[in-house]
């Protein structure tokens, strides 16, 4: 399985998630820079977190119009995996590819710290490998990160079973308590959460492989 | 032409910096200070278009740029020189 790292001006977690993927998890993993309209044949592209464009007017709102966007929505619409972490999340929110948006934490300050969240669904390509309702320390690290939407949009996300990861003590004011939603053809993920970071007990906890492990276990049974 | 946009959060989406402000003047000793809701504001120079182009276009820009339409409204005057 092929993974492809987003490089923006400013992410500053593709280095972690090249490892993630790439070193502890065993898959191909390359950078993808942000000024090529490809994503080079990758199976799951990663939009990583840090602050793309410096966060400058919306965190995420200059990066959606960069070129490699293009290709990467075009690999959604194709039924690609897309796994958009903290400002990837808000990347993918901004241009489309998931509904609502991110908004600055209620307590308004930046937040970085493990959390436990609850896996909501192991119906997706991100989460098949754990166990349902499993809960997991995954750390967080942003300024806004309070998810919002719409009451409909809300409700559509539960009847889905789009709601893949929600806080246990939720720590931003996100509504419903999200910390991670699918599209509704469920091959694209948002969430703030840092899975890549959680990758090894070393780091404190290896709660985040799950995703990378789910990733590779859908990718087999796909290509089988 | 100079354009002004005005960005502001829609009034049913929270706003924890404008209530920080908010707070902050009320314990400046301004209690008649009832709440704050803060926006962004963007001066924008046009130049070769008149007002019945430019308006479509700044709006677009607006729309699609400027404001993220899902948490927040806009509004756009254009000062004729």
């Amino acid at each position: 399985m092929k993974f492809g790292v987003v490089v923006f001006p400013g992410s500053n977690c593709d280095h972690d998630a090249w490892h993630a993927a790439g070193r502890v998890a065993g898959h191909q993993a390359e950078f993808l820079w942000h000024n090529e309209d490809t994503v080079r044949g990758a199976d799951c592209v990663i939009l990583p977190g840090g602050f793309s464009y410096g966060d400058y007017l919306r965190c995420g709102a200059i990066a959606k119009f960069s070129p490699v966007m293009n290709a990467v929505k075009r690999h959604a619409q194709e039924g690609g995996l897309v796994l958009g972490i903290c400002n990837g999340f808000q990347i993918l929110t901004e241009c489309g590819l998931l509904p609502g948006a991110l908004i600055r934490n209620r307590g308004l300050n930046f937040i970085c710290k493990p959390v436990r969240l609850r896996v909501e669904t192991v119906n997706s390509p991100f989460t098949c490998a754990y166990e349902p309702g499993q809960e997991t320390v995954i750390p967080i690290a942003h300024g806004e990160g309070c998810y919002v939407a719409d009451e409909r949009t809300l409700d559509e996300l539960e009847a889905e079973d789009r709601v893949a990861f929600r806080y246990l003590d939720n720590p931003n004011g996100s509504l419903r308590d999200i910390a991670g939603i699918l599209n509704p053809g469920r091959n694209v993920l948002g969430m703030m959460p840092h899975p890549e970071r959680a990758v090894e007990p070393l780091l404190g906890s290896a709660g985040g492989l799950g995703v990378f492990h789910s990733l590779a276990r859908c990718f087999a049974e796909r290509t089988r | 032409m100079k354009a002004l946009v005005y960005v502001t959060l829609k009034k049913t989406v929270l706003d924890p910096q404008g209530a920080t402000i908010a707070r902050a003047l009320q314990g400046m000793g301004h209690p008649e200070i009832a709440s704050v809701r803060q926006g962004k504001f963007f001066e924008i120079e046009i130049e070769g278009m008149d007002a019945a182009q430019a308006r479509p276009m700044l709006e677009r820009i607006a729309e699609d740029v400027l404001s993220n339409p899902v948490i927040e409204e806009f509004r756009v005057e254009l000062l004729q020189d």
